[in-house]
């Protein structure tokens, strides 16, 4: 019981202590000095979000913008990142083969109001973080109400509760025309159509046998499954016992992956799940986990902190 | 259109609805029984207004419909217009006395009616349009809205405050059933302003109590579903049910 405790706060420390090193740069348009300043190299919390980080942006590039009202966005490779996605999942999501350090552009002008809701800084951040939250809640409880008053035994009942409800769960599905074998072959997400976004709770009823990532991606892609049985197509990824091993300075599931020997993006098999389309990856929290892992053990270590499970799909499609 | 309150419709109402078991939600399946329903309902008692039409939408943009076990898709109705006649300037154009004019206009002066006379003042006409998505957090029914000019400028949130007093943040207090925040459509990917569920499947509940038991077919009790719905929060945005919707029986 209280080796389970601690592995279970080891792998919550994994969480909340991982980060995305990210190099910024300041959009061309902006910058009125010779030479052109730096990027600004900042270490992101994979559970924040990019606008809390403007502080820490902001006085770097401070002597070189032009003078006027900043309305600041960031964006990559042409595509405006949407600021109420965590940062760890746009990485995740955007990044394919993940790049290390994430190279990032910093706006502060133009904000394409078309694409973005507007965003007022650090206010319109909490208020999107407190909206999910609640929307989490009512998932779990049935209700909106006492979210922010919970105690410490209220949160641990919560938990003993989802497992026999709904899950609240946020998936990210990037659909791929193209076949590929390695991430890097992978073309850029140049618009936020190619990625459906689906929020929708999982059900889960207990039945007799485990409830697995497999039995979950199911209930929120039936459209992928077909009858025939999966039993000789894995998705290669990280075992979820050598997960909690990992050391909590490390900010990349890389490192547990060259420290096994083996380079799992190299052996990966697709997993062929319907004639027409096949999920080539799934990421959560930056780990691949294996389609047989109990889905309980994913929502008691890798939610974050607005209780969401963000769960990022790459598949391909035909033409 | 007559304004359609909560008292009226509750004497219009003989369905029962186990008030113990059901929780005042719906699901996907019967919310998109129930829109169709609601739409087609409308459609022939309402004639002298916009129908409300069901746009199917793929769930994945990439995945043709015809792979998808089941359709989705949201209740919509545009271009409505939202804007009134400024009561100042209908007072001052009264007071012109139409036979000091040039003999040559007078008489087309006399045929022109307020609404033309508020454009030539330069008000700008504001429209909105309606969506009626489904939220499968809440299991409700969920009202997206969106304002702009007649130019596509889009319509800040006090803007359309103006012309909808009652969706503004004074009338509509978090502690109420509803307020309005800006999020991005769910099936369009653009913002838009929504009106908050928590407190639908409440109301919902309140609104079928009591009555007979009399059982009625399934399209019948979700298009009533709507029709509740609709009542309560069309109000806010100033749209009204006309009382044939609810008479016919």
């Amino acid at each position: 019981m209280r080796k389970a405790l601690q592995k279970r706060m080891e792998a919550q420390k994994y969480v909340w202590e991982g980060a995305i090193p990210l190099q910024i740069h300041l959009h061309e348009s902006q910058v009125t000095t010779l030479p052109p300043p730096p990027p600004a190299l900042i270490l992101a919390p994979r559970i924040g979000y990019l606008p809390l980080l403007v502080p820490l942006i902001k006085p770097h590039f401070r002597s070189t913008l032009p003078p006027g009202v900043d309305t600041i966005w960031f964006e990559y490779r042409g595509l405006p990142l949407k600021w109420y996605i965590p940062t760890g999942v746009l990485f995740d999501l955007l990044c394919a083969e993940p790049e290390r350090p994430w190279n990032i552009t910093v706006h502060f002008r133009g904000y394409p109001g078309n694409v973005l809701i507007p965003c007022d800084g650090e206010d319109s951040v909490k208020w999107s973080f407190i909206n999910s939250l609640k929307e989490a809640a009512y998932i779990i409880n049935g209700n909106c109400k006492n979210v922010m008053n919970m105690s410490q035994s209220d949160q641990l009942e919560l938990w003993h509760s989802v497992m026999n409800g709904r899950v609240p769960v946020r998936l990210y599905v990037w659909g791929l025309s193209e076949d590929f074998d390695d991430l890097e072959d992978i073309s850029q997400v140049d618009s936020w159509e190619k990625i459906s976004y689906v929020n929708r709770p999982v059900e889960i009823h207990k039945e007799g046998k485990c409830f697995t990532l497999h039995d979950a991606m199911k209930n929120l892609l039936p459209e992928f499954f077909s009858d025939e049985s999966l039993s000789d197509s894995k998705l290669a990824g990280v075992d979820f016992e050598d997960v909690q091993k990992i050391p909590s300075e490390d900010v990349s599931s890389n490192k547990v992956v060259e420290d096994r020997g083996q380079n799992a993006y190299e052996h990966r098999e697709a997993c062929y799940i319907s004639s027409s389309a096949e999920i080539k990856l799934i990421r959560i929290q930056g780990i691949e986990p294996k389609l047989e892992i109990p889905f309980s053990w994913l929502v008691n270590n890798l939610l974050n902190p607005d209780h969401f499970l963000h769960i990022c799909v790459c598949v391909k499609v035909p033409q | 259109m007559c304004l359609a309150t909560l008292e009226v419709f509750w004497t219009v109402i003989e369905v029962m609805m186990d008030v113990c078991n059901w929780d005042g939600t719906v699901s996907a399946k019967d919310f998109r029984i129930g829109a169709l329903s609601f739409a087609q309902k409308w459609e022939s008692l309402n004639s002298a207004f916009p129908p409300w039409s069901w746009v199917p939408c793929p769930k994945h943009s990439w995945l043709a419909s015809h792979e998808l076990l089941q359709e989705e898709g949201y209740l919509s109705l545009e271009n409505i217009c939202i804007s009134r006649p400024n009561e100042e300037d209908i007072d001052q154009n009264s007071q012109t006395d139409p036979g000091e004019e040039e003999t040559s206009c007078s008489e087309k002066e006399d045929d022109i009616d307020d609404a033309t006379l508020v454009q030539s003042n330069h008000h700008e006409l504001h429209y909105c349009d309606f969506h009626v998505v489904y939220s499968y957090t809440f299991r409700v029914p969920v009202l997206y809205l969106r304002a702009y000019c007649s130019d596509g400028r889009p319509l800040l949130l006090d803007e359309i405050e103006k012309e909808l007093p009652a969706c503004s943040s004074k009338e509509l207090p978090e502690t109420k059933w509803a307020f309005i925040t800006q999020e991005e459509h769910p099936y369009l990917k653009r913002p838009w302003y929504k009106l908050h569920p928590c407190g639908t499947s409440e109301f919902m509940k309140l609104l079928f109590l009591g009555g007979d038991t009399a059982q009625p077919k399934l399209e019948v009790v979700l298009e009533l579903y709507l029709l509740s719905w609709f009542s309560a929060v069309g109000q806010v945005v100033g749209l009204t049910i006309p009382c044939k919707m609810l008479n016919d029986r």
